[in-house]
């Protein structure tokens, strides 16, 4: 049993709920019961960034591109992105797609969310500042060049579905081994481990907040597998990711 | 109007600058040098320009881009007037770059060039530092760069939109150590404030309090420890950071 921090419809203040941790099967309710199955508002609230590249196989995907123009070296620092506030959705949020395209990338990703202001923080004591874990969907616009920052692909309204609540840090165990599964219309699209991180997560945070402070429910991506399952209107998604939650939207 | 936030005596205050001086919202008048200055607002989304006046664009070498090249800022970053931003001591380039900040004052979206300015509520001085050394090419110009801590003064004042006659026609100034380093007017953007305004807003929703950093003119040149910048925007006053280790 594990207890995660939900933001439920019409209530202003947070629910927490007792999950199993193994099949996400809610066990107890507080008084906020009856409007579970109506509306799951996003469980965060502080800027969420992103982290480009962040898999061995996505990095092994560039080849030799990571030593030409216009990259010349490969990432030497995390690279990273901002999904601000307009992005945010909930679970089961409809995803709007923009009228002048046809699909979208489904980006499969454990947030971390800051449990306290961190600033350099060493690798052994990186994962002391985090609260816990949400699931994200960190959509796109599918794009080929990394070279300029992907604000149209990457910052449309709704591009950011996460929940659909914060999973407690202690129930997860190791955070380096988790299983992500993107499944769409019911079926199996993806499938990757967070052993396949280039960074770890707590090596991620140690080198993110070498330059730059986290504050308290900043939520830190810890990145998205290669070949991202592509998605249309009307697609179901479902993102699980073992020992943190599954998240479900619908693209309209 | 000019509206500020500064701490002072263990409390934060809306300061407004009045013909007598600097008035706290106790009643109280102040020297400037006697209080802590905060951002003057509290930023939401910031998006930040690349390569958006003809001059700075040359300077870098680049030919003047076809759609703006927008990256986005943390709210880690913003740092006070009379603030102090670190010199990490491996780099050998970091500079200053002045900027006229648009504070947005409604909720935009689709919103038409013609009627954009009607969403500003306000403008304020950034000093978007860019540390050079740090650049990678990918998703540039990457956050090591552009979002380390405290390394975008902004302020002093927010200054009331209406309190800007045209916001397209505006001297911008840096001084280091007292000598004119950089020199510029708004006019020269290649993107200006109404059409960047219609930009973002034709793919994403903008909100109150989301800023928009508008990028610098050509006279970015390396600081040291212990250098004073000064940031200057007609009408909007003097913005004031020291280089630290």
């Amino acid at each position: 049993m594990a207890f995660v921090k939900a933001n439920l419809g019409g209530s202003i203040q947070s629910s927490v709920l007792e999950v199993d941790v193994d099949s996400f099967e809610i066990k107890s309710l507080n008084s906020n019961t009856a409007l579970i199955q109506s509306i799951w508002n996003p469980p965060i609230s502080g800027t969420v960034y992103g982290v480009l590249l962040n898999y061995q196989s996505s990095l092994e995907q560039m080849g030799e591109a990571l030593t030409q123009d216009p990259y010349k070296l490969p990432p030497q620092a995390p690279i990273l992105y901002i999904k601000p506030k307009n992005t945010f959705l909930g679970h089961r949020g409809e995803v709007p797609m923009p009228a002048e395209v046809d699909e979208l990338e489904v980006g499969a990703s454990i947030g971390v969310v800051i449990g306290e202001k961190a600033t350099q923080l060493s690798v052994e004591e990186a994962l002391d500042y985090v609260e816990g874990y949400t699931v994200v969907n960190d959509i796109s616009i599918p794009h080929e060049s990394v070279f300029r920052p992907a604000i149209k692909e990457k910052v449309r309204n709704g591009f950011c579905p996460t929940g659909p609540w914060i999973m407690e840090k202690k129930a997860v165990g190791n955070i380096d081994d988790k299983t992500i599964q993107v499944y769409v219309n019911g079926e199996l699209k993806q499938q990757n481990t967070t052993k396949n991180l280039v960074r770890s997560v707590s090596q991620l945070l140690s080198d993110v907040t070498e330059f730059m402070t986290l504050y308290k429910g900043d939520v830190l991506l810890v990145g998205v597998p290669e070949n991202c399952p592509k998605v249309t209107r009307n697609d179901h998604i479902r993102i699980e990711i073992e020992s943190i939650g599954t998240l479900e939207n619908t693209v309209k | 109007m000019k509206t500020a936030r500064v701490a002072y005596e263990g409390n934060i205050h809306v300061a407004t600058a009045t013909y007598d001086g600097i008035k706290l919202d106790n009643g109280k008048y102040v020297q400037e040098e006697a209080v802590v200055w905060l951002p003057p607002i509290e930023p939401q989304t910031c998006f930040a320009l690349g390569l958006n006046y003809f001059d700075h664009a040359s300077e870098l070498s680049f030919e003047a881009p076809k759609e703006p090249l927008v990256f986005l800022k943390g709210p880690n970053t913003f740092v006070g007037h009379r603030g102090c931003t670190k010199r990490p001591s491996d780099i050998t380039k970091m500079h200053y770059e002045c900027e006229l900040a648009v504070v947005l004052g409604k909720q935009a979206e689709n919103v038409s060039q013609e009627e954009a300015l009607d969403y500003v509520s306000g403008y304020t001085i950034a000093n978007d530092y860019a540390f050079r050394d740090y650049l990678e090419n990918y998703y540039r110009p990457n956050l090591r760069v552009k979002n380390r801590d405290n390394s975008t003064p902004l302020g002093p004042w927010f200054v009331d939109a209406e309190d800007i006659e045209d916001p397209m026609n505006l001297t911008l100034r840096t001084y280091l150590n007292g000598e004119i380093v950089q020199e510029g007017s708004t006019k020269d953007m290649i993107f200006g404030v109404d059409s960047l305004i219609a930009y973002l807003s034709s793919f994403m929703t903008l909100n109150r309090g989301d800023i928009i950093l508008t990028g610098t003119p050509k006279g970015t040149v390396d600081t040291k420890v212990g250098d004073e910048v000064i940031t200057e925007i007609e009408g909007l006053g003097k913005l004031k950071n020291t280089i630290i280790e």
